[in-house]
Order: structure tokens, then C-alpha cells, then sequence
């Protein structure tokens, strides 16, 4: 036996899987960020696109960055959230809401919708235009969260690239607006910008998935391809704290490609729409009514 | 390379024809589970699946999130999503930015397989009109797999196998026609 060889070194995706680790880890320590029940192929590509994007050689020296300058965590945060949507994305989703959904809301006198890991807010301004052409969102309070601050302060902003109006617009009228989708927004430059009357009944606010606790009682909630970046344990609590918030009878939206399979508390929803992922929260006692 | 676990496959423009005559090729006792990533403008691969599926010697499904690479399956990833495998040989999606302007995107669900199979993966790379596809050649072949790339000469649009050829190589440069058979031999012996 060859003594004088050293190890042999490790392919270096084995070593990027330790050094995303450490990554992981040091964000846990240092900043009580847990991103270590996420989905790892996909943690492990956002994490090499920052360092990609921070021109660093290595994830251990966007480690030690984060370690020691408390200013980058913003931008690892941003980085580890990427987050990307459409206004009315998957349009027979939004119509399925106003024509399944809202007529069981407007029963409620008053509407509470959580939607959880609002990123950018293409989503919550959607949900708002379709609450105000039901003539419901006098009465409905929005609660839109993200973990993200920086993406809950643009979501706030309402100012999204002209370039993508052309989809949202078809997008809009595919999911059964009544007018048009311009009548909502200005457009200057190259951006638009959402009517700001739109946010008059939508709260923003920072809260995490992964280690917050229920803060409301919703009569829906919307959190449509987030789950996908979360392990199956993590998905489980998640649907859990939905659960937990969720009024006897209330809404669950998820995305239309996402599996409650290897859920144990899915077996508290029942599919309303199963192909939409639209579900109803079970009576809790099974007597309830 | 070990005996192989898994076939990747990427297409994109011309795709669909190729992908037809490469599936009714394939031996129908294969035991390896494949995925693949075509480049649709459809909203949903429905019809793919479908349409792939009738002349398919495998069954051919669109893949779901977190389920299993089933073995002798053909999994289609879903429209409007990365299509990526995990180490645990299980699906997982991703709606994170487009990759070489695509999503599903061929490098994406190649980088995640490259790394989930290491030298039990293979790669099929066939024709299209983008450069996506050609890092998700170099990661399988330096993870170990083996690279299978279509002649660009033999490819209805040459420049995805030739972006790949350029910058990753291959280990087998093939007509269409031959692909088959070739994963035949090398999956069943």
C-alpha cells in the first residue's frame, strides 16, 4: 500500500454538497435562517448562481462573506428565494377561485386570505382585482407574506417590467376578468405600475414558513409553488400551519403541479377541484358539520 | 461507467418527430427509468404524453413531483417547470428563472441527474435550436455518465447537439436511427 498518495481528492460536486452545507449551516447559526429543510437540488443551484453572481470561486468564500458582513444577507436571502411569477399565472386557477371558490367566501361577512410567500406580488394584486370585480373585497382582508424583505418591499411597490404586461393581460382575460388588465395599471417607461388602490386591504408582512407560527384565521389560503422547494417534512408542517389557520370548511390553492403524496396532514383536505389543487379543510372532529 | 441506472434525454425544436422514433425503438424490457425535457410552447404536455405514447414500446407519463423515477417509464417533464432529481432518485420541480430562455430546462434536469446517478446516468442530447442542454452534457459526462449526442448532420435543427459536441463532446455521435439500439445495449447487458 502506497502510504505517500494522499486522499484521494473528492469529485468537486461532492465537495460543493459539503461546502453548501456549511453554507446552510453558517445561515442557521449566524442569522437563525433555516433553509436546511429545502428541496436540495434546487438549494444547491440558487446557492452556486450566487456565487456565480457575487463572481466568488467558491461557496465557502460566499460563506465567509456571510459570516462577516451582515449587509450581504439581504442578498443571499434574495438569492435564495428567486422569486419568480405571473399575474394570473395558470389562468384557470384564478377562474376556478371566482367561480368555485368565491361564492362560498361571500357567505363570510368578513374575507381573510392569506397568501404565504407572496415573493413579488403578482399574485396578491391578482387575487385583489378578482376580489374587486366579485364586488367582495370591500370585506376581504389580504394578508400576503414572504420571509423575503427586499421581495415583500417591491411587492409593495406594485412596479413590475412592461415587457411582461402582454402575458398578465391574456392571462387575465383567460381567467374571466371583466375588463381589461391596462384599466389597473399605468405604464411609464419601461415599467408598470399597479393601481395602488388595489393594497388597500392587503397587510404585508414578514413571516417565515419554515419557523413562524400561525398569526391568523383564514377562510383561504394561497400558496401555490412554494411547497416544491420544501422537503417532505417541511411540506407537512406547512400544511399543518395551514390547517391550523384555516376556519372549518376554508381553502386551500397550491400549484397545479404540486403532490401531496407523502403528506400526513393532507389527509385533513379534501380535494374541491383536484386537478387546480383547490382543497377544503375538513371538519376537524369529523361531527362539526 | 457501472451498469446504468437511469437515461436523460433533452430535445427541443424538431424534438417531438425524434422523440417518437427513438421511443419505438427502445426495447420495451428496459428496465431503466427515463426522463425527459422537450422544449413545448403548450401549456400542459397532456398531449404530448399522448401522442408520444402511441407508438412508444414504455409507457409514457408526465413526471410528478416527488414521486419516484419509476423503472421501464418514459417521464415527461410538466410544462412551465425545471424538471430536477434528486439524490434520494425522486422528482422535485422548480419555477426558478429560465435557463438558456427555458423552462423545463434540459441543463437543469441533466445537472440535478449527473449528480443524483453519477456514472449510472446517460445522457441523450438530440436536435434543437438553443444551447441548452450543452453544460448539462459536460456535467454527466464529469460526473461519470456516459454522453450520447445526435449527429448534428442527422438532426432536423443541428445546434443544440452541435453546441453540446463543442462544448462538452460525447462519448457516442450517432444518427437518430442508431440511438435506439444503442441504449438497448448498453441497458440490457
Amino acid at each position: 500500500m502506497n502510504t505517500l498518495a494522499g486522499p484521494t481528492p473528492p469529485p468537486d460536486t461532492v465537495l460543493e454538497d459539503i461546502e453548501v452545507e456549511l453554507f446552510v449551516r453558517a445561515l442557521k447559526l449566524r442569522y437563525g435562517y433555516d433553509f436546511s429543510q429545502y428541496a436540495p437540488a434546487s438549494l444547491k443551484r440558487r446557492v452556486l448562481q450566487l456565487v456565480q453572481a457575487q463572481h466568488a470561486d467558491t461557496v465557502s468564500a460566499i460563506t465567509a462573506r456571510l459570516l462577516h458582513e451582515p449587509d450581504f444577507l439581504p442578498v443571499v436571502l434574495e438569492g435564495l428565494s428567486v422569486p419568480v411569477s405571473e399575474m394570473f399565472r395558470d389562468p384557470d386557477v384564478f377562474r376556478a377561485l371566482r367561480e368555485q371558490v368565491f361564492p362560498v367566501l361571500a357567505s363570510y361577512p368578513q374575507i381573510n386570505i392569506w397568501q404565504a410567500g407572496c415573493a413579488h406580488g403578482q399574485e396578491v394584486y391578482s387575487l385583489a382585482i378578482l376580489l374587486e370585480e366579485a364586488g367582495l373585497y370591500e370585506r376581504s382582508q389580504i394578508y400576503a407574506t414572504d420571509f423575503n424583505e427586499s421581495a415583500l418591499n417591491q411587492a409593495q411597490e406594485g412596479i413590475y417590467p412592461a415587457r411582461d404586461a402582454q402575458l398578465w393581460s391574456r392571462n387575465y382575460l383567460a381567467a374571466g376578468g371583466s375588463h381589461s388588465l391596462a384599466d389597473y395599471y399605468s405604464a411609464r417607461y419601461e415599467l408598470i405600475k399597479l393601481d395602488q388602490r388595489l393594497r388597500r386591504n392587503v397587510i404585508f408582512a414578514n413571516h417565515n414558513l419554515v419557523t413562524d407560527e400561525v398569526f391568523c384565521e383564514a377562510h383561504l389560503v394561497l400558496c401555490r409553488n412554494v411547497l416544491i422547494y420544501f422537503s417532505d417534512p417541511l411540506q407537512d408542517r406547512t400544511l399543518g400551519l395551514f390547517r391550523d389557520s384555516l376556519v372549518r370548511g376554508g381553502f386551500l390553492c397550491l400549484g397545479t403541479r404540486e403532490s401531496l403524496a407523502f403528506a400526513p396532514s393532507a389527509v385533513d383536505f379534501t380535494p374541491m377541484n383536484a386537478a387546480l389543487r383547490i382543497y377544503r379543510l375538513e371538519s376537524r372532529n369529523g361531527g362539526g358539520g | 461507467m457501472n451498469s446504468p441506472q437511469a437515461i436523460v434525454i433533452g430535445c427541443s425544436a424538431g424534438g417531438l418527430n425524434a422523440l417518437e422514433t427513438l421511443f419505438a425503438g427502445l426495447d420495451r424490457a428496459l428496465p431503466q427509468p427515463i426522463a425527459v425535457c422537450c422544449h413545448t410552447g403548450s401549456a400542459t404536455v397532456d398531449l404530448m404524453c399522448e401522442l408520444l405514447g402511441q407508438h412508444a414500446t414504455l409507457r409514457v407519463v408526465e413526471a410528478r413531483e416527488r414521486a419516484s423515477l419509476e423503472g421501464g417509464v418514459i417521464h415527461i417533464a410538466p410544462s412551465g417547470y425545471h424538471l430536477l432529481v434528486e439524490a434520494s432518485h425522486r422528482f422535485a420541480l422548480s419555477v426558478d428563472e429560465r435557463v438558456s430562455f427555458a423552462r423545463p430546462s434540459i441543463d437543469v434536469l441533466f445537472d440535478s441527474a449527473a449528480e443524483a446517478y453519477r456514472d449510472g446516468l446517460i445522457g441523450v442530447l438530440l436536435t434543437g435550436a438553443n444551447r441548452d442542454g450543452a453544460e448539462g452534457v459536460a456535467r454527466i459526462r464529469h460526473c461519470g455518465g456516459v454522453a450520447i449526442v445526435q449527429d448534428p448532420a442527422d438532426a432536423a435543427v443541428p445546434v443544440m447537439p452541435q453546441a453540446a459536441l463543442e462544448l462538452a463532446g460525447a462519448d457516442h455521435c450517432l444518427p437518430l436511427a442508431a440511438i435506439a439500439p444503442l441504449l438497448n445495449r448498453l441497458c440490457l447487458t
